[in-house]
């Protein structure tokens, strides 16, 4: 006797009650880390956008002899303490570098100390009550105000708030991920092509392919070691190098890149090699001219995903040395640099709010930049994606 | 084939021995009536030995998949093979191409003659092999590239031709050949795989012959099409063997008794038949094949 629909109404109505709670809680799950993302982003954004502006100060400065000495007397005496020291200390030497400025007076836009840059931006009130009231006058008459910050993308890291940029930070970056790039996206391809295409399936490889995901799930930090006792200590690379920094990224990301390039040549139908070798193709052929065509997208994908978790790291760097003061930009990869992580960290240890302010820019440029390669990825998926 | 050729079908046919004396090639043992050389030979047709298979035998790891094969393939005919899902005769035919060599585990013992050299030797080289043994695959395969690129590409590679006005002449012949040029002629550079299933299946036979190789295998071409597009694939092997020599497996019957000059019928990895096509419908000599042919399994 089969059950009536009333029957098997019944039954239902607790099932259809379940479904709709786990609908529920997983959506409760999306929402939640949604909240998290949206939390973590805007109060970056709400910190790390002063950083973007800075204060200046519109003065009359007056180029001569007793200036070129004691180039604090420049500038009006009143002003004087609102205006960052590092306007000052190179006066003398541009004046000799361009001897046309000499006994002139102009009227130009200096940065502000980072106390007026604070106090204008309404963080911190460290000025002398005489200085307030100077300041108070200035922004009356519109020569002092809070303007794009050139000076953050700039320059280098630099004692003074008012002048630190993420600038030698980037450069340094830039250099370490193309020794990385240069090191492990050939050798990472290579090695995943031999495991895939030529190698024989046998206990051998499949060891070397177990290590090979196990390699990927090392922590960073012991990349770092590995570094020093290999590169630094062994074959004596400079310390604190883009070069030393970007060998030592470059074994973290290898196990990505080879396990996304494994991944992209797997999903390439065995038909099209198939065909390949019909019509007579040799095994590279086979590879050059159809398997990694077809697998490019994917490859680039997990390249510059493994790229970007690079970009991001840095425990290991800082074993290697490249948490240091670095002033200066420099495009050599064996000269001491920095990286981007490297400048956030160290700015966080600073206690005065002008670097908390430095350290959320900081940042938001290195997420900008995470971001973009994310979208390049994608991009480039879409753009070489093929259809069979 | 016409009504003198089915003639001499029945004249052979009571003096099939015979034919037995007329095995050609270094090998002089005669292979049994059965096996190897057909019973029935079409001798009106000056037809030359293209493939000689003895004693062929292969083994994927322990499991035994053909068991001593001979046969001879004769060039420019249409040779089917026959026989219920699983008796070996893919695997016979990948065996012609070396397509086994990208199976680990594959041994195989015998001879597979071509052109009086063994094609298993050390010193074969499977590219070469593959150079003059073309192959079409069961389901449409082509490159996801252009359909022009699809044909040129190997020639291209073989260094078959070196200008590009050669290179285009070569494509439009294959592409003729294989029945495809006015269909595609208008649009050669957009995808293979913007074909429907048909017109790729004739554009992976157009890419087998722009190399003019000398056999052609054939590995159940039609079995992902339609009957529209397989009637067309039919005419076109019954064109194409006037140049090749054609070796397809199927599991039509009613297709091997339509295209095929011969077929050998094939039964968990044993050669049981082979002989003319017309022959082996009419009045098979083993009960196995009849009872294929007729139906009573498969």
């Amino acid at each position: 006797m089969s059950q009536s629909f009333e029957e098997i109404s019944a039954q239902l109505k607790k099932r259809h009650r379940r479904s709709a709670r786990m609908k529920w809680m997983t959506m409760g799950a999306l929402i939640l880390s949604a909240a998290f993302l949206v939390v973590f982003i805007s109060d970056m954004v709400v910190r790390g956008w002063p950083a973007f502006q800075q204060a200046q100060i519109q003065v009359e400065v007056s180029y001569d002899e007793q200036s070129q000495k004691l180039p604090l007397a420049a500038v009006d005496e009143d002003v004087r303490p609102l205006i960052s020291r590092g306007f000052f200390r190179p006066l003398p030497r541009k004046m000799e570098s361009n001897p046309a400025l000499m006994g002139t007076t102009q009227t130009q836009w200096v940065i502000a100390d980072s106390r007026v840059d604070q106090y204008l931006k309404g963080n911190e009130d460290r000025l002398r009550p005489a200085d307030k009231e100077t300041l108070q006058a200035l922004v009356e008459e519109g020569r002092a105000e809070l303007k794009f910050n050139t000076t953050f993308f700039t320059t280098g890291d630099s004692k003074m708030p008012e002048l630190a940029g993420i600038a030698s930070a980037a450069i340094g970056t830039v250099m370490t991920m193309l020794v990385t790039m240069a090191v492990c996206f050939p050798i990472g391809v290579m090695t995943a092509v031999y495991l895939e295409e030529f190698a024989p399936d046998n206990k051998l490889t499949q060891i070397i392919e177990i290590n090979i995901n196990n390699l990927a799930a090392v922590p960073s930090i012991l990349f770092g070691l590995l570094g020093l006792a290999i590169y630094i200590s062994f074959f004596g690379v400079p310390r604190s190098s883009p070069l030393v920094g970007g060998l030592t990224l470059a074994l973290m990301t290898l196990p990505v890149i080879i396990i996304s390039t494994r991944a992209a040549l797997r999903s390439v139908p065995d038909s099209i090699r198939h065909a390949a070798f019909g019509v007579g193709c040799s095994r590279w052929q086979v590879v050059r001219d159809h398997v990694l065509p077809v697998s490019l997208p994917g490859i680039l994908t997990g390249s510059i995903i493994g790229l970007a978790q690079a970009m991001g790291e840095t425990a290991p760097l800082i074993i290697v040395g490249m948490v240091a003061f670095i002033p200066d930009a420099s495009i050599s990869i064996t000269n001491a640099s920095t990286v981007m992580p490297a400048q956030i960290f160290t700015w966080a240890s600073e206690p005065n709010s002008a670097f908390a302010e430095k350290t959320a820019g900081g940042i938001l440029v290195l997420l900008a930049v995470l971001i973009f390669l994310n979208a390049l990825a994608v991009w480039l998926r879409n753009k070489f994606e093929r259809r069979w | 084939m016409n009504d003198t050729t089915l003639q001499n079908f029945q004249t052979q046919q009571d003096s099939s021995t015979a034919s037995e004396g007329a095995v050609r090639g270094p090998y002089s043992e005669a292979p049994t009536p059965d096996k190897g050389q057909p019973v029935t030979r079409n001798e009106s047709v000056e037809e030359n030995l293209s493939v000689r298979v003895r004693d062929l035998s292969l083994w994927y790891g322990e499991h035994q998949a053909l068991d001593d094969i001979s046969i001879d393939i004769f060039a420019n005919t249409v040779t089917a093979l026959i026989g219920p899902s699983g008796c070996g005769k893919s695997t016979f035919l990948r065996c012609l191409n070396r397509m086994n060599d990208l199976i680990s585990s594959v041994s195989i013992k015998g001879l597979v003659e071509m052109d009086g050299r063994d094609v298993n030797a050390r010193g074969m080289d499977e590219v070469a092999l593959r150079r003059r043994v073309g192959m079409v695959f069961q389901k449409p395969n082509p490159f996801p590239k252009s359909i022009y690129e699809n044909v040129a590409y190997a020639p291209r590679m073989h260094d078959m031709v070196s200008r590009k006005a050669d290179q285009d002449e070569l494509v439009e012949r294959a592409l003729r050949d294989a029945g495809l040029w006015n269909e595609v002629k208008d649009k050669l550079y957009e995808p293979g795989t913007s074909l429907s299933g048909g017109q790729q299946q004739r554009l992976c036979i157009a890419r087998a012959i722009a190399v003019r190789p000398d056999v052609i295998l054939m590995d159940e071409p039609t079995s992902a099409l339609d009957p529209i597009s397989t009637a067309t694939i039919e005419d076109l092997m019954d064109k194409l063997k006037q140049d090749f020599t054609i070796v397809t497996v199927t599991h039509n019957m009613q297709q091997a008794a339509r295209v095929a000059d011969y077929t050998a019928f094939f039964h968990l990895g044993e050669m049981i038949e082979y002989n003319a096509t017309k022959q082996m419908f009419a009045n098979p000599h083993t009960k196995k094949a009849e009872d294929y042919i007729t139906g009573r399994y498969g």
